[in-house]
């Protein structure tokens, strides 16, 4: 394993990935109206690898999350300072409209949230709101194909998305993602709400898709996040309940030979 | 020590058995105030169809008011109803049901938003003949449209707007942040969300709504005398210009008159349509209601 081009913040222990960074975070703080919720959180998130984010509940890493594709705009009341770089552009800019931001970044939730409709439908509608012109079978039978659900849903598009198990609707949820055409997606615990054998299928499905896509995953569980990711970032609330990143790096050094007392503590077990 | 190991009682004595009496005898009380309801439309509804059902028969549906009971019917007033009922309803399903989008989704959530919506819940209970008396005064008077059924129209779609929005908010407020997320998520703009996702989920609260307002406005007798709403016409309405009566009106111009002109059994005959036609549009109102849901 080489480590020429990367660079170790010694003082914070936050890795500077080798590979294209997709997202740079800068100086990253957040408030939810006048509890500050992110502070000052630095780092990057290299192009088609998996990363997790891992920490307590509470640290921050879902609003982090949701600072990626300024779904945090929809509540009201917050505020974010710094940079939030998505290929070379802060998404925070004046003028930069949350749509377009949006529309090359998926997204998928904890509890699977399939649309009341026919599963065809699900899949279509993403492509349809954003002017989708070719061949709508073809690309929804490939993103139910991407999303592995095409085999078990085949021959029954017509069927209503919220007939399915919650696995099969986690996948939908995945396959509306996929449909829009991004280049990334984010993952907000998407397995918590599934049995195991779903969430051995979501994780299977997670490394298939790294090929193509770049994935943040927030998960609470952290075999999970050693089994799935190529890099980890450890965050924990400081007194103040505003969350910081405490140790970013390669997941296999992360959980073996962690640099940070805190994060040892907690992949061990001894909170959280 | 030995271990006690004497049966127990398990039927209900001393406070066990007072609360559960008490329980028990709840239930019954409970129902009799249910029944009380019922009894009450039960035998109303009898006294009605006793002293109507003679009268009932298509020739009453068709013929125009007469001062002779044996004949007068109420073909006007059921003609006048329709189209003043029409009417109101496009006129006041799009302000509705648009006002209510406008409060719940986009609306900037300021004081301003907040008179808006305290005004929208005292107006729902300014008793109907205020809103007869402003019908009068702007579109009857100001307006120059005198006692016609576009006045008569507008009046009710002031009456009914407050109530229906509020109905209409509810069920959009229902609707689940997470379908919301959903959407934006995908890159959908918000009101390419609301088209195609919060609407069609509310649509059954909505139409819920709506529905009960139309049965509100199909009774609706104050307010149309107030604006004028003639209470002899013999004649077929053409136009929302027309002078008009209401079948509720005819009810009421029957029934003041004295018990020995032979009308109360007309009266009667014309409040079994009316109910009817009400219980009829509630009917309608559920089965919509139960299909949306299915769908789901």
């Amino acid at each position: 394993m080489t480590f020429t081009s990367e660079h170790l913040d010694e003082e914070q222990h936050i890795l500077k990935p080798a590979e294209p960074a997709l997202f740079r975070l800068s100086n990253v703080n957040f408030w939810y109206g006048h509890k500050q919720a992110l502070a000052d959180v630095t780092l990057e998130l290299p192009m088609n690898k998996v990363t997790a984010l891992i920490g307590p509940s509470g640290c921050g890493k879902s609003t982090m999350l949701r600072c990626l594709n300024r779904m945090n705009d929809l509540i009201p009341g917050t505020r974010i300072a710094g940079e939030v770089e998505y290929r070379g552009t802060n998404i925070y800019a004046p003028g930069i409209d949350p749509v377009e931001v949006r529309r090359r970044i998926g997204m998928v939730f904890q509890k699977p949230n399939p649309f009341p409709k026919s599963i065809y439908d699900n899949v279509a509608f993403g492509a349809r709101v954003n002017g989708y012109r070719g061949n709508m079978d073809e690309l929804v039978e490939q993103s139910l194909r991407q999303a592995a659900l095409l085999d078990e849903v085949q021959g029954e598009l017509k069927k209503s998305g919220l007939a399915l198990s919650g696995g099969q609707q986690q996948r939908l949820c995945i396959a509306r993602a996929l449909a829009v055409q991004p280049d990334v997606i984010l993952m907000d615990e998407p397995c918590s709400a599934l049995d195991p054998i779903a969430t051995l299928k979501i994780e299977d499905l997670i490394r298939e898709l790294v090929r193509d896509f770049t994935i943040i995953i927030v998960t609470h569980n952290m075999q999970q996040a050693a089994r799935v990711s190529d890099y980890t970032a450890f965050m924990l609330a400081d007194e103040s309940g505003a969350g910081a990143l405490i140790e970013y790096g390669h997941t296999q050094e992360i959980f073996t030979n962690p640099k940070d007392k805190r994060t040892e503590d907690y992949i061990t077990g001894r909170f959280g | 020590m030995a271990v006690d190991v004497t049966s127990v009682t398990l039927q209900a004595s001393g406070s066990v058995g007072r609360r559960q009496a008490i329980s028990r005898a709840s239930r019954w009380v409970l129902l009799g105030a249910s029944l009380i309801g019922v009894a009450i439309l039960a035998y109303l509804t009898y006294d009605t169809i006793k002293t109507g059902a003679s009268q009932l028969s298509w020739d009453f549906l068709t013929s125009y008011p007469s001062r002779f009971a044996e004949r007068a019917g109420i073909r006007s007033s059921i003609l006048g109803s329709a189209w003043v009922l029409g009417t109101t309803v496009v006129l006041a399903f799009p302000v509705a049901i648009g006002t209510a989008i406008w409060i719940e989704e986009f609306a900037p959530r300021n004081r301003v938003l907040t008179v808006v919506k305290l005004n929208l819940a005292n107006l729902a209970g300014v008793p109907s003949i205020i809103y007869g008396i402003l019908g009068l005064a702007i579109f009857s008077r100001y307006f120059g449209l005198g006692p016609s059924i576009l006045t008569g129209a507008l009046t009710l779609t002031l009456m009914i707007i407050p109530m229906t929005v509020i109905a209409s908010e509810e069920a959009i407020r229902q609707v689940p942040q997470s379908l919301r997320d959903g959407s934006l998520a995908l890159g959908a703009s918000h009101w390419q969300t609301v088209r195609h996702h919060v609407l069609p989920e509310a649509m059954p609260g909505i139409m819920t709504g709506v529905i009960l307002a139309i049965s509100r406005a199909a009774g609706e007798t104050a307010a149309l005398i107030m604006i004028g709403a003639f209470t002899f016409i013999a004649w077929d309405n053409t136009s929302v210009f027309d002078d008009f009566t209401t079948v509720s009106i005819q009810i009421y111009s029957w029934t003041i008159l004295p018990k020995t002109s032979g009308f109360q059994a007309n009266a009667s005959a014309a409040i079994i349509v009316l109910m009817g036609a009400v219980l009829t549009l509630n009917l309608i109102a559920a089965i919509i209601r139960e299909r949306f849901r299915r769908e789901q």
